[in-house]
């Protein structure tokens, strides 16, 4: 083990959910780790470990990344977005009352994940095709819904968000 | 242990049907019940729970398939005071899980029957610490000659299970199907596998579990039957039912793979924190899930099949061969189904089938949703399109010619006094596909093209509810009491895993009493707390439990107009008013309902003949597949299903088990292989298991023709199970139809069409196509 990566005493600072956090970590702990023992956001899951099923997805600096392979010193300074940030029970994202209304969570291990590479979609492409949608969520398994659901819950957040746009309304997250 | 609440008070008031009547809230798509804490990712799962001072546990296993354990020892470079170790000398009570046969250990005694069986266990305050620890038990072992496929089992060459090898067999018989043969005018003979397929639920399987001298042990599990938990925990830790109480956390996923698994985990994280004094967490990392625990039985299916000149069924003689692993587990009750299963839904005047599950050295296979019907189903519709292309016919005519009708009778001689209406399902099927048109199109097509097109077709009934006498014998109690905060709580132990279980449990009770949805909540999944509605398995909580919860509603109103005053028509204020009154005098709000056996139901389990399912949900596939000749790759690129499952309770949720279940069944087809080597499962990965991907799962079709069975809750059949049926014999159903080439074995990888194809081509057998 390195001295300098396992010394951690300054910490590692970054924003969480438009919340400045500073852990002291050792460098190489997994960012899955930090948010859900550190931080206690355990909306974030481990499905695999090794980047495959995307339950672990988080926004990382507009990028979604598979937090189960970021060492948390990457994350130093960096600005990151968990579904603890997307939401609130009194007022759902948009993307989370599409998955609710439209059956787009089922057992819902996957869905934080799912929401968050929703989130990257549509920040990135706000009228992606049926074709953009799946190569979006490619890297996010669902076992649960054979994925139709999935891209009807999408495909509805674009005519929510039109919809919200045209009448001049804004949604928080 | 769930104590029955006294008084029970039961009312006179006649119980009505429901199902024809017009409902308010069952078949509208209200919000799931947890639907708003999944979302915000508050829901909480096993893993996101952390208690004080909690320990964790892991396990030392196998490596080897089969031999005698010679030694145990432990490395001196690890400081053993810290950790907590189980062997089997410290199991209190028996030391076997309580399923079919009590013949699986919770840990090995001298000796191991599978790669991966676990040996000792290790509870520690630090998790990163476990698996250097692991590491450092070191097993010595007499290795024995392992028996590790069907074929080296049913060679009894080495005895490896009890005398035989034979976990369990069965033996139907309708007619005489000897005297058939003779009066044929075609006989098909076909022989049919199928692989392992893993669950993959996206949660991997974990537990916590708590001891104290005063309470017993408590655990909390993913799980999907905590009464199978707490009678396998009475027996190893040898307590009174009042000490053992078992709990279910959020559950991300299911599909069978937690039906008795939990068992087996649940006593080891028992046995830790027994020992250990401490809260223990046992969590699975995915390679250990996916190397340790159960997976979907691979078969081997034999067909011989008489017909007359016109298509028509003689006799049919199957002969049904399952993997069942190192130990019984749910082996036999499998067996069972894909025997019941393996006629197919067609009406043949003389049937045999002769099933045996065989032990081998393999980690013991398990529930997994359709439990021995996919394997069934594929062999027999696959076995329709041989048929067809032996005696010249369209594989869609001879299925239409045999199907079963009402009146008719199975091979278990069961008579089918519910409306069948397999035709109705088929032509819709044929209509919606534009089924003709499209394979018009793609023979043409198919002649200039490198990839050829074809469409598959696949018909099927999945029995709803346990087997034969099963529901007898779980004799399941379900209700709804009222608390005093005024909230209508359901208390099932039927578990949530994505199905939908707690929203259209929720609905049945605020339908059948007669208040809002919102107004309805399920108590918590606890042993303590629920009574013993039987296991969340067989596509029963809808049909088997839904109906229990029905009653219960209307048992309860019936009580409180008789007995609080309440009137024909109410308000939610009196009726939760009248609630009151009945608190008043009984102290509690209950209504408790025990499962009956519809009348003239009637099985015998000896001669296996009789009501081998109170009801049968019927399904009709088509799947466009296309095959491209130079890189050998299958893909589905439509799908088609037509379903009657009753009523529909939840629009939204019954299409999204439909569709769910085929994007599994196209998995089973041709993505999901399990590689073996020396009996270890070789690809433990999501890396290597390869599951289908949002890009791979075809825009799929769905209806529902909707008949109300009066044995359901709300006219509602079984559903979960079903999809899953079909979508492999559909698919290598279109695989033929695109090439002219039958294949009978799945998962069918590029690598196994190429292998076919080569030799065949090399053989030069392959007609033009």
């Amino acid at each position: 083990m390195s001295e300098h990566l396992a010394n951690s005493s300054a910490g590692i600072s970054f924003i969480v959910n438009g919340e400045k956090r500073t852990v002291a970590a050792h460098g190489m702990k997994r960012l899955l780790d930090v948010l859900r023992e550190d931080l206690h956001l355990t909306g974030t899951k481990e499905g695999c470990g090794e980047g495959e099923c995307g339950s672990c997805s988080v926004r990382m600096n507009g990028e979604l990344v598979n937090s189960c392979l970021v060492p948390v010193l990457q994350a130093e300074g960096a600005t990151i977005e968990t579904v603890e940030g997307l939401g609130r029970a009194e007022a759902l994202h948009p993307i989370q009352k599409a998955f609710l209304e439209c059956g787009g969570a089922q057992c819902g291990i996957c869905t934080p994940g799912m929401l968050m590479a929703t989130a990257q979609l549509l920040a990135v492409n706000p009228h992606p095709t049926i074709g953009e949608i799946r190569e979006g969520l490619a890297g996010n398994l669902c076992r649960c819904t054979g994925f139709k659901r999935i891209f009807d819950s999408v495909a509805a957040v674009v005519v929510e968000m039109d919809a919200t746009a045209k009448t001049g309304g804004a949604h928080a997250g | 242990m769930y104590a029955m609440p006294q008084p029970v008070r039961r009312s006179s008031t006649a119980q009505t049907m429901s199902t024809s009547e017009k409902t308010r809230i069952v078949g509208t798509a209200v919000p799931r019940k947890e639907g708003v804490d999944k979302l915000l990712g508050r829901a909480r799962y096993l893993d996101d729970i952390e208690r004080e001072g909690m320990w964790y546990g892991a396990t030392v296993r196998s490596s080897i398939p089969r031999g005698l354990i010679r030694s145990i020892g432990f490395d001196r470079r690890i400081d053993w005071t810290e950790f907590t170790v189980v062997t089997v000398a410290d199991i209190p009570g028996r030391n076997h899980i309580q399923l079919i046969n009590a013949d699986q250990p919770v840990l090995a005694d001298g000796m191991v029957n599978h790669c991966e069986e676990a040996i000792v266990l290790l509870a520690h305050p630090d998790k990163h610490k476990l698996r250097e620890a692991v590491d450092a038990v070191n097993v010595e072992y007499e290795p024995l000659m392992p028996v590790l496929t069907i074929e080296e089992s049913e060679r009894q060459e080495t005895i490896v299970w009890g005398a035989d090898n034979i976990l369990k067999s069965f033996l139907l018989e309708k007619g005489d199907v000897d005297a058939a043969w003779a009066q044929a005018a075609h006989i098909v003979e076909g022989e049919y596998r199928t692989g392992a397929q893993e669950h993959l639920y996206i949660e991997n399987n974990g537990v916590i579990a708590e001891w104290s001298e005063g309470n017993g042990i408590t655990v909390w599990g993913s799980l999907q039957c905590p009464y199978y938990v707490h009678k396998s925990l009475l027996a190893v830790l040898d307590l009174p039912e009042d000490k053992v109480r078992a709990i279910q956390t959020e559950t991300g996923g299911a599909f069978g793979g937690k039906e008795d698994y939990p068992s087996t985990l649940a006593s080891h994280a028992a046995l830790l924190a027994m020992k250990s004094g401490h809260v223990v967490k046992m969590t699975y990392d995915r390679m250990e899930d996916l190397a340790a625990t159960t997976k979907r039985h691979p078969s081997r299916v034999r067909h011989r099949t008489a017909l007359d000149g016109d298509g028509k069924l003689l006799a049919m003689d199957i002969e049904v061969a399952t993997d069942g692993g190192a130990y019984t587990t749910l082996s036999s009750t499998v067996l069972s189904r894909a025997t019941l299963h393996s006629p197919g839904p067609y009406v043949c005047p003389n049937v045999r089938v002769s099933s045996k599950a065989w032990a081998t050295n393999t980690v013991p296979y398990g529930a997994f949703r359709g439990f021995g019907a996919p394997q069934a189903i594929f062999a027999i519709e696959r076995h329709m399109d041989e048929i067809a292309a032996a005696i010249g016919m369209d594989p869609v005519e001879v299925r239409r010619r045999n199907f079963l009708h009402d009146g008719d009778t199975t091979a278990t001689e069961q008579v089918m006094r519910e409306p069948v209406i397999l035709d109705k399902l088929l032509d819709r099927a044929l209509t919606e596909s534009d089924y003709y048109e499209r394979q018009k199109r793609f023979a043409q097509e198919n002649q200039t093209r490198a990839v050829k097109r074809g469409l598959g077709i696949a018909a099927f009934y999945h029995g709803a509810g346990f087997t034969g006498s099963g529901e007898r014998y779980l004799n399941s109690l379900a209700g709804i009491d009222v608390t005093p905060e005024g909230r209508v709580r359901v208390l099932v132990a039927n578990t949530e895993f994505g199905q939908g279980t707690n929203t259209i449990l929720s609905q049945i009770a605020a339908e059948s009493i007669g208040i809002d949805y919102d107004d309805v909540e399920m108590a918590p999944v606890d042993t303590n707390v629920v009574p013993n509605s039987g296991p969340t398995v067989a596509s029963r909580t809808s049909m088997v439990v839904g109906k229990l919860i029905e009653r219960a509603g209307l048992q309860l109103v019936g009580t409180l107009r008789e007995r609080a005053g309440l009137r024909e028509e109410f308000t939610r204020e009196e009726f939760f008013a009248a609630c009151e009154r009945l608190r008043e005098e009984d102290g509690a709000v209950i209504s408790l309902c025990r499962y009956e056996a519809p009348a003239g139901i009637f099985w015998d389990d000896q001669k296996y003949r009789g009501e081998a399912y109170p009801a049968f949900a019927w399904s009709v596939q088509v799947a466009q597949v296309a095959v491209d000749t130079t890189t050998y790759s299958a893909e589905v690129e439509e799908f088609w299903s037509v379903q009657e499952v009753g009523r529909v309770l939840h629009p939204v949720l019954a299409g999204g088990q439909i569709e769910g279940g085929i994007a599994q069944g196209i998995g089973y087809a041709l993505y999901e292989k399990v590689v073996w080597k020396d009996g270890r499962m070789a690809n433990n990965q999501m890396t290597n298991y390869i599951m289908p991907t949002a890009e791979d799962v075809p825009p799929i079709h769905v209806y529902f023709e909707e008949i109300p069975c009066r044995f359901g809750g709300f006219g509602a059949k079984g559903i979960g199970e079903l999809p899953h049926d079909g979508p492999a014999p559909a698919i290598l159903n279109g695989i033929r139809d695109a090439i002219g080439v039958g294949f009978n074995a799945i998962p069918l990888l590029p690598e196994d069409l190429f292998a076919q194809l080569v030799t065949q081509e090399s053989k030069a057998e392959v007609s033009a196509v």
